[in-house]
């Protein structure tokens, strides 16, 4: 078995679905000849030509409004948008159109697009660059929002993406493009909204998505010489939403710890940990705490390190899940007496 | 790029004019364009008039409180009924939501063409199977789909075309431009008509663009122009006609700035008084494309008392039928909302579902 990069899983994704099915069509900023900034279309153009992987003009409006009306007409449009932060122009069309159209036709028209959106930060991009981006997807009700790990769930949940009948907003942690693991690109056509159990444990539950599973990993993995058997979830899919595979893993360990790499107010994990509490109230021995990034825009390359939450900010959050009797001081400041 | 390319891609001096105010005709067309046969025009004006009444009923129906809102467009029935009769069958049209007598003229039921405007949450019609996109809400973000479209028709070897309709305050929104650009840079069978009604609301043309005429705007992107009196159902037909062939034909986009007025408000809750005065709608009432038509049809000989009484009596059939079908109080299922979010609903959506049915169940109880 050969080590595969996130990025090579993702290019042999995009070539197995232009192959497969001469309906699907690549196309973005950069993404021909150059093979995109990632290189995830890589050749692409190359073996496909300039009809199923194109060039289109620097308008990310544009790209995603031009390739509704290509869904419309019976494509299956896979658009780039570069970069987190290039893609709010777009926003427009993703939230009134591609979100909205099969419900304002009763399902007349469907938008079977996919938009992929390298994001999310740790690569030591300029301003910009490296925003965390998911929220303002996961809150507009019609899209699907998903996001990989791992170079095998990349492969597999972009084909997945690309077959879904819905749009899926496709969302690629930009810093994970160059791990690699030792794995089979499979396709086993397994819907979207499925999370995994990345490892057992039996005292905690680390739930994670995206750039923030390695992080989980990690700290588990450390834990586990202190004695701390934690379990990491790596939800994959954040629309829909697995309560299932998430819920049965707290109830197990009773105690509970949603990273994100994301600013934390309002965020992802703050939906993923309330679902938690609604769930679960009788089998948690703890609050759930949520680990994330700062309240602040994303910093500069020098900086962000202090910003992004990594094994010692995990690490100290697990520490606070009440495992003597003492009383959480951090949010006892405050209380009167 | 050579003079005489740029020389093909600039709109005339003038807006393109076929029929004078009073429905004489102006002799020479300009090249390129073919005057509108005889039957041609006959068949507009009959739409023409059973538009017009079909307005002045939903007009009516918003005053009774059987819509919710209804953006007129009286006065721009020559850009709504020329929109309509250039569309071959398998041509698509993306409409905004003032083009409701382009859609009833293209065949659509009256009735689902109001269905959003009267307070549901769908457009009310299959899209696919008259081959009309949803009228659209957010301004010029359909130009985009319209192309899109066109595109998509162009790679499966149809000749068919896409008209994308506008209006003049939406020329400003980034979606119109970056639609041109993309249909030009991809040769997408797509012509896009301004309707230049003089206002974005409130707001005059005056102080929306500083361009000569919005035609203009289609060169910097490679894409033919044209500018046409708006009210000249005869040039309307004229430029749009071939403004449709030649997409059909691999020419590529085009781009049509229609000089017209809305002569309502923007819609029943707007008062047009706080920003025009009546001297001004009173000019162009003497330029009503109806009577323009009608009056030239006469003087040539082609239309009598019969055949305006016979599409008047079909406005009216049309209208009676609208006012007794929107009169019944539509059955709306609130449990059909989370019917097409997904393909298939998400199991939190399901769950949602549920507790909606509870509370419904629970009231009826």
């Amino acid at each position: 078995m050969a080590a595969t990069s996130m990025a090579q899983a993702l290019n042999a994704a995009l070539r197995d679905a232009l192959s497969e099915n001469e309906r699907v069509l690549v196309f973005g900023e950069d993404v021909g000849q150059l093979g995109g900034v990632f290189r995830i279309t890589d050749g692409l153009t190359a073996q496909f030509g300039e009809q199923r992987c194109f060039d289109t003009p620097l308008a990310e409006a544009g790209i995603v409004g031009y390739a509704v009306g290509l869904a419309m007409g019976g494509f299956l449009p896979v658009v780039e948008m570069q970069f987190d932060a290039f893609a709010y122009p777009a926003f427009e069309q993703i939230a009134s159109h591609v979100a909205k159209i099969r419900n304002r036709t009763r399902g007349a028209l469907s938008i079977p697009m996919v938009i992929r959106v390298p994001y999310a930060g740790g690569i030591g991009g300029v301003e910009h660059h490296c925003d965390s981006s998911e929220v303002y997807y996961v809150a507009t009700p019609g899209l699907k929002v998903v996001t990989p790990a791992t170079p095998a769930d990349a492969y597999t949940l972009l084909r997945a993406a690309i077959d879904d009948p819905d749009p899926v907003v496709f969302m690629e942690p930009k810093k994970l493009y160059w791990s690699k693991e030792d794995t089979e690109l499979r396709y086993d056509s397994e819907p979207l909204g499925r999370a995994a159990i990345r490892r057992s444990g039996k005292d905690a539950t680390l739930i994670a998505y995206g750039p923030s599973v390695p992080v989980a990993m990690q700290a588990a993995k450390v834990a586990a010489e202190d004695g701390l058997d934690l379990e990491v979830v790596d939800l994959r899919s954040l629309v829909p939403f697995d309560d299932e595979t998430v819920t049965a893993s707290v109830r197990r360990t009773g105690r509970c710890v949603v990273v994100q790499e994301a600013q934390g107010f309002a965020g992802f994990g703050a939906e993923v940990a309330a679902r938690v509490q609604e769930r679960c109230f009788h089998s948690l021995s703890a609050p759930v705490i949520r680990v994330g990034g700062f309240d602040i825009p994303y910093p500069p390359p020098m900086l962000e390190h202090s910003h992004l939450p990594g094994v010692d900010r995990v690490l100290d959050a697990v520490d606070r899940l009440q495992f003597s009797d003492e009383p959480d001081g951090r949010y006892l400041t405050g209380v009167r007496a | 790029m050579s003079d005489s390319v740029v020389q093909d891609l600039l709109p005339s001096p003038t807006p393109v004019r076929l029929l004078a105010e009073d429905g004489t005709t102006v002799e020479g067309c300009p090249t390129g364009y073919e005057r509108p046969t005889v039957p041609q025009l006959l068949a507009a004006h009959r739409k023409m008039v059973i538009g017009r009444r079909f307005d002045a009923q939903a007009t009516a129906l918003t005053k009774q409180g059987r819509l919710a809102v209804y953006p007129s467009s009286h006065g721009q029935e020559a850009c709504q009924i020329a929109a309509a009769e250039v569309l071959g069958p398998g041509d698509w049209l993306f409409p905004t939501y003032r083009d409701s007598v382009a859609l009833v003229a293209r065949g659509v039921d009256p009735v689902e063409v109001l269905t959003l405007l009267r307070g549901d949450w769908h457009c009310g019609y299959d899209p696919k199977a008259v081959r009309v996109a949803p009228q659209c809400t957010p301004l010029a973000t359909q130009v985009l789909h319209a192309t899109g479209l066109a595109s998509a028709m162009r790679r499966k070897g149809e000749n068919t075309a896409v008209l994308a309709l506008i209006g003049d305050g939406a020329t400003s929104e980034g979606d119109f431009h970056e639609a041109l650009n993309f249909a030009a840079v991809f040769n997408a069978p797509v012509v896009f008509l301004v309707q230049n009604n003089g206002y974005a609301i409130s707001v005059p043309l005056s102080k929306q663009s500083a361009a000569p005429s919005l035609a203009y705007k289609g060169i910097g992107y490679g894409v033919r122009s044209e500018q046409v009196d708006g009210n000249d159902t005869a040039a309307m037909l004229a430029v749009l006609g071939t403004a449709m062939d030649r997409a059909r034909s691999g020419g590529g986009p085009f781009l049509v700035e229609a000089h017209t007025y809305r002569l309502e408000a923007h819609t029943n809750a707007d008062d047009a008084t706080r920003y025009r005065d009546q001297e001004e709608v009173r000019g162009w009432l003497a330029a009503d494309p109806l009577p323009r038509l009608e009056k030239h049809l006469r003087d040539v000989g082609a239309l009598t008392d019969e055949d305006v009484r016979a599409a008047q009596e079909e406005g009216e059939r049309l209208a009676a039928d609208l006012r007794q079908r929107m009169n019944a109080d539509p059955h709306l299922d609130p449990m059909s909302l989370f019917d097409h979010v997904y393909a298939v609903p998400t199991p939190q959506l399901a769950e949602q579902r549920d507790l909606l049915a509870t509370e419904l169940k629970a009231q009826e109880g």
